[in-house]
């Protein structure tokens, strides 16, 4: 974990002055549709990918011991790597809170971010971002602790919750208590690990944010039986990458990636057995393993990008099953369909 | 400086020379000078601006103040006025404003007693009371406040939950959840008590103000504690007396999750309050012993020679020369105070720094989002700022 930084806002300011000043010069020169990939060739010019992600979230992205950034989140920044470099470790990872991860992303410190951010009409279009794909589909929730007795979410009425600002969450909150006639204290604490805190100090009855982020939360307590999250989804939060608005090119390859990852579970491609895949003679593993259809080229990368992050990273269900599996999350909506009736479909990889 | 006091000889006006088109002119050259100068500022801040708006455009993101009419449907925590989440955000960023204030001027006035007590404690000429004193205001001096608040955070959420509250009085709970004290149910009956207070203080200065002028006039000093009392205290309860005596007590009590009725500071409020408090007293401490050891030591033997009391000699000769001293630094150290308060976000407490931020989150207007924050400081400090001017010129030593 990382100690406590600068306020927020100091960021914020750091970052609409770079807004203001920097980034904007290189962006000035917008591409023809169709055309290059500014956010690309910026990236293959520096050689390194800069990827914006969360400030420290078991399952998601927090470094081990050896400071090497590892969770579901992260692997998104080593696939597009890959694709662009054939190379996991050509990134730079951003810790980024919930309030300064969309300037940093508007002023261009970042070229992505991978961090379970959700998908609004407001975040799609005012703010200027493109939301790629739904790499994982998520509710919001409420954790307690097990002494408090309390079963669902409707009892807790006169109760103080602890939140995050700046988050769809703070805002699926009031709408929830409004809608139930629910009366709740907030505590509103930015950083994740003074908010966890405040929960674990008993500042609060509850902590509420989505269901992933709570089961990651509770993994690393020392007696994780001690909490006790409820039943209740009040919301429906689609988590995923976002880039900036206008470089559709880069939005494509991000977006590619995640149904190419998805299509190789669909197809039974594993990091094991991808290295024998072209003897297999079905059109949609020689397409996704790039010896026929040239799609790799149409996404700008080596044909055969999607050999190479699967020999690295696995295929989704890999990917799910070494971060998020061990910290107790269920498959649930992230299954692929049609196979395992889940919410994760990969259009046609033609 | 009055006119008085100028010397006559730079009265006079030097004799007027044509300009001559050359370089060797120095008006030519400092007007030349001028126009690069502001011409090359200019140029940069038109730089920023186009550029700014321009990329804003090309990057679709949204610009403007309008969203400050949209719902916020942010919880807040703490209010002095009422807030809903279904108000607007301007509504949201004005009770951030007052948390603000709430905390600078609460802070700002005990931070000034809390820090001159320290400072008069320090020049005490008992050995143990000025070394805890120094010891004080070199801890408190050394340490980052950030550091301070989030251990007085900590030390708030160390205390017990609402169901173990400590009760060290009775209708007084000590919990994880803040201060609950019991309140007092307000009556019109308490608001004229109020009025009557203010009417009593008013009354008691101008009683003060004739008492001088008569003690001018005839060398006789005046009681004026007597009719002080009467009027700050006789008055009110009077007022209260008369229109019913209203008295009843809201006490707080545990009902399901928390506390209900009474009155409540939250641990947030208490931590950024007694950090930003204790932090800066450290600071005035310094200033008001400055302040008091610039008085020469003849002025106290000299008053003393008078024939004055202790308590003459400091409000008559030496705090006014004092204070000559103490209030332009004393102005920076409430600045300070103001501007640390926005450290609150790390702590939870939301002032307007912490809302602000949340909205432009919330809407993506980052510009707008930081303008606002630096609106907001910008008054507020140049209005302490202003009447610090004000109180100093006030109190300067008029020379004659």
């Amino acid at each position: 974990m990382q100690q406590i930084s600068r306020p927020g806002f100091l960021r914020a300011i750091g970052a609409a002055v770079i807004a203001a000043a920097v980034a904007m010069p290189a962006a000035a020169q917008q591409p023809a549709a169709g055309g290059s990939s500014p956010t690309m060739d910026a990236i293959r010019a520096r050689g390194t990918l800069i990827c914006g992600v969360n400030t420290g979230l078991a399952g998601f992205a927090q470094p081990d011991s050896q400071g090497v950034w590892r969770g579901f989140d992260v692997d998104y920044c080593r696939a597009v790597a890959i694709a662009l470099f054939n190379d996991p470790d050509k990134v730079r990872y951003v810790p980024t809170t919930a309030q300064n991860r969309f300037t940093a992303l508007q002023s261009g410190e970042v070229d992505m971010l991978a961090r379970n951010t959700t998908w609004t009409l407001s975040r799609d279009t005012s703010l200027g971002f493109d939301f790629p794909a739904i790499t994982f589909f998520d509710g919001q929730g409420f954790m307690v602790k097990a002494s408090l007795g309390v079963r669902s979410a409707s009892e807790l009425n006169g109760a103080t919750i602890c939140v995050q600002p700046g988050t769809t969450t703070e805002q699926n909150l009031t709408d929830w208590a409004r809608a139930n006639r629910i009366q709740f204290q907030p505590v509103v604490i930015e950083r994740l690990e003074e908010v966890v805190n405040a929960y674990l100090a008993g500042r609060c009855d509850a902590y509420t944010t989505d269901v992933s982020g709570l089961a990651a939360t509770r993994s690393v307590q020392p007696r994780p039986a001690d909490h006790v999250i409820l039943p209740d989804v009040i919301s429906k939060e689609p988590l995923g990458p976002a880039v900036r608005h206008g470089d559709q090119r880069f939005a494509d390859l991000v977006r590619w990636i995640h149904f190419g990852l998805v299509t190789a579970e669909e197809l039974g491609l594993t990091s094991q057995n991808i290295g024998q895949a072209a003897a297999d003679a079905r059109p949609d593993v020689q397409r996704l393993i790039g010896r026929t259809g040239d799609l790799g080229r149409m996404l700008g990368v080596d044909n055969a990008f999607m050999v190479n992050i699967v020999t690295r990273l696995g295929n989704y269900g890999q990917m799910f099953e070494r971060s998020l599996t061990p910290i107790g999350i269920q498959r649930g909506p992230n299954a692929v369909w049609p196979a395992a009736g889940g919410l994760q479909y990969a259009p046609p990889f033609r | 400086m009055s006119d008085a006091t100028v010397d006559p000889r730079f009265r006079r006006k030097p004799p007027k020379r044509p300009i001559r088109l050359s370089w060797a002119d120095e008006r030519i050259r400092g007007i030349v000078w001028q126009v690069l100068v502001v011409g090359i500022i200019g140029s940069i801040i038109w730089w920023l601006w186009s550029n700014t708006v321009h990329n804003l455009e090309v990057r679709r993101i949204a610009t403007g103040f309008g969203f400050l009419n949209r719902e916020a449907g942010l919880p807040i925590a703490e209010s002095l006025i009422s807030y809903e989440p279904t108000d607007t955000y301007f509504r949201a960023l004005l009770v951030g404003v007052l948390n603000t204030l709430k905390v600078a001027v609460v802070g700002i006035v005990l931070a000034t007693f809390l820090g001159t007590a320290i400072g008069i404690a320090r020049l005490s000429k008992n050995f143990l009371v000025a070394k805890i004193a120094g010891f004080y205001v070199e801890v408190i001096r050394d340490l980052p406040l950030l550091l301070q608040l989030l251990f007085w955070y900590t030390i708030m959420q160390g205390l017990p939950g609402p169901r173990q509250a400590l009760k060290p009085v009775e209708g007084v709970f000590l919990s994880n959840r803040g201060f609950k004290v019991p309140a007092l149910v307000w009556e019109p009956a308490h608001t004229a008590a109020l009025i009557a207070c203010i009417a009593g203080i008013v009354l008691t200065w101008l009683y003060a103000r004739s008492a001088r002028a008569k003690q001018m006039a005839d060398g006789q000093p005046r009681k004026v504690w007597p009719a002080a009392v009467a009027l700050i205290l006789g008055l009110p309860v009077l007022t209260w007396q008369v229109m019913g005596a209203p008295w009843e007590i809201d006490w707080p009590a545990l009902r399901g999750f928390n506390f209900r009725g009474g009155m409540s500071i939250s641990p947030e409020y208490a931590a950024l309050l007694i950090g930003l408090v204790t932090y800066t007293a450290g600071f005035i401490a310094e200033v008001v012993r400055a302040g008091i050891l610039s008085v020469n030591l003849g002025q106290w033997e000299a008053a003393q020679a008078l024939g004055l009391r202790h308590g003459q000699v400091l409000r008559l000769i030496v705090l006014p020369q004092a204070l000559r001293v103490i209030i332009p630094p004393m102005t920076s150290n409430y600045l300070n105070l103001t501007k640390n308060s926005s450290l609150a976000v790390a702590i939870g407490y939301q002032d307007i720094v912490s809302i602000a931020n949340t909205t432009l989150n919330q809407t993506g207007q980052a510009i707008e989002g930081i303008a606002i924050i630096m609106l907001v400081y910008l008054t507020i400090s140049l209005s302490i700022s202003l009447f610090m001017n004000w109180y100093n010129a006030k109190i300067a030593l008029v020379e004659r």
